[in-house]
């Protein structure tokens, strides 16, 4: 069963790359605020972005790139 | 405004996805419906090689699988991804090379398998040019979509897109470790890998096409359309980020369960089964979170036709994510095992979970991207319902019967060790099974036929307008 050394290698690289992106959304803060977000989808067009999130897309306006590094929080 | 904002979302893709898996639906199922016709009345197609069930069986399952259920995934993560992170999508040029690539895929698929060109690989019958080509609008579509997440305006990345992303990587790896082969000619090529190892790594790809390609990407449609049909948020967005977590780590092992007493190491079917078993718990915590979205609010069950497709497609990804694991057990898959049993489970996933799913969804997405809130006929939809899950009650029932009793007649013996059935005695006890999968089927495929029509009325009397992208107000 050769292909086992090909494909257990394979899952645990894979469990570790998994391991590493659910490290990054952990400490990203996609999880801080959990009971929120799932109603985000729901609000109408008119006010998609709390404040914090208007601060990333100001930012991103310049540049689109940027957003996600950017932390600045000011009111818009 | 800056000119750099974009003002429009890029709806022309998911547009042409949604229309793509609307004709490809009736195209796959209508072929299906053929070979189920075949299967009762072999001499059907008069011996025509081009129309024989062997060549038409992988034309339907890619076509119901890939051309179907792969546009439905286009179509939908498109729309998704550009409203949860309002903005349009990254590179739309690209965006619109994929749905060029990915029809194009799929027309050499309905001319290359009829014709008998084929790596014999189930679910990844294709041969190596198409292989090819699949990889790279896979990659296209990768690019795209993880553009379109890497330039969101929305800090917080919605669980549907995460489903949606798990889905797009785990297909790009396991199509390319399955379909590494050596080219013999144009259309002939043979596999990189041998006897039993080609087996293991033909089921690790397939169990994990069932579980990336028809369940993660789908489970990413089930986050965004319900809440969205249902006006509520997810019963527990907590619950789907373990939901997600839980099952991406879980899913990679549970192929060898298709090599149940076969030349695979008994260990390696050991764990095959395990994994599968541990599966049950994130895909119920994933099942009940969707079903209690309607808490507190069923009532609209009973007046929205979507949301029936929705919610009934999820008690069938109950159902046969309960089976699934139930047949991986060796002792029950050895009666189930190459009996129609398999056939019934893979198609109460297949009709009741993905279909009904991508129906709800697409039911709730043509309308919008056509300058419309609903469908033409709200009542065609309710129709196409009901005939849809009867046909699927009568196919996946009489399917359990005539494997059950399959399984029971070859596994029968006399007191002195011989078999008590010959095998065409147990063909022959299948037949008026066989008839009732046919009419099961039919009215699926005529489902299928309604929601057409529908689709036709809807774009006739709407227009394909640009969606605003919510702009924020400058202080």
């Amino acid at each position: 069963m050769d292909i086992l050394y090909l494909l257990i290698p394979l899952s645990a690289v894979l469990v570790l790359a998994i391991l590493g992106v659910f490290a990054w959304a952990l400490h990203g803060g996609q999880f801080d605020d959990l009971e929120h977000q799932g109603a985000q989808i729901l609000d109408g067009a008119s006010a998609p972005l709390d404040n914090h999130q208007a601060g990333h897309a100001a930012a991103a306006e310049q540049s689109p790139r940027r957003e996600r590094t950017t932390t600045t929080t000011e009111d818009p | 405004m800056n000119v750099n904002t974009p003002v429009h979302y890029t709806d022309g893709p998911v547009r042409a996805f949604a229309l793509a898996a609307v004709v490809w639906g009736v195209v796959g199922m209508l072929v299906g419906v053929v070979i189920a016709a075949q299967l009762a009345f072999p001499d059907l197609t008069h011996g025509i090689s081009w129309l024989s069930y062997g060549r038409l069986r992988p034309l339907h399952t890619n076509a119901v699988i890939f051309a179907f259920g792969g546009s439905a995934l286009f179509a939908t993560s498109y729309h998704v991804v550009q409203r949860t992170c309002q903005v349009p999508l990254f590179l739309p040029k690209l965006a619109a090379f994929t749905v060029w690539g990915w029809n194009a895929v799929i027309v050499l698929a309905a001319v290359t398998l009829p014709l008998g060109i084929t790596q014999a690989k189930e679910y990844a019958e294709l041969e190596w040019p198409i292989d090819l080509l699949i990889a790279v609008v896979w990659v296209a579509y990768a690019i795209v979509f993880f553009g379109t997440i890497g330039t969101r305006r929305v800090r917080h990345i919605y669980v549907a897109n995460w489903f949606f992303g798990a889905f797009i990587i785990a297909v790009a790896l396991l199509h390319i470790v399955n379909s590494a082969a050596m080219p013999a000619s144009l259309w002939k090529s043979y596999s990189a890998y041998a006897g039993v190892q080609d087996a293991m790594v033909q089921w690790w790809y397939g169990h994990n096409a069932v579980g990336f390609f028809l369940t993660a990407g789908f489970l990413g449609m089930m986050y965004y359309y319900i809440p969205k049909q249902a006006e509520r948020p997810v019963y527990s967005y907590r619950l789907s980020i373990v939901h997600f977590w839980a099952l991406i780590f879980t899913y990679m092992w549970a192929g060898p369960h298709h090599l149940h007493y076969t030349a695979l190491p008994d260990w390696a079917q050991s764990i095959g089964m395990v994994f599968s078993l541990v599966l049950l718990a994130p895909s119920w915590g994933g099942m009940i979170n969707g079903v209690m979205t309607l808490s507190g609010a069923w009532y609209k069950l009973r007046d929205d036709p979507i949301l029936k497709f929705l919610i009934v497609s999820l008690s069938f990804y109950g159902m046969s994510t309960f089976e699934g694991p139930m047949m991986s057990i060796k002792t029950v898959n050895a009666l189930s095992h190459y009996t129609d049993w398999t056939i019934g489970h893979v198609h109460s996933g297949a009709l009741g979970w993905v279909g009904l799913i991508s129906m709800g969804s697409l039911y709730y997405l043509i309308p919008r991207m056509f300058g419309r809130t609903t469908m033409h006929s709200v009542p065609a939809i309710n129709l196409h319902f009901w005939i849809a899950t009867l046909g699927i009650v009568l196919y996946i029932a009489a399917m359990w019967i005539a494997g059950v009793m399959q399984g029971l007649m070859w596994r029968a013996l006399n007191p002195d060790g011989t078999l008590v059935y010959t095998f065409v005695e147990s063909v022959k006890a299948t037949f008026p099974f066989y008839l009732i999968r046919l009419v099961g089927g039919l009215l699926y495929l005529a489902g299928m036929g309604v929601m057409c029509w529908n689709v036709v009325m809807t774009i006739k009397h709407g227009a394909a307008r640009p969606a605003p992208i919510p702009q924020l107000a400058h202080a």
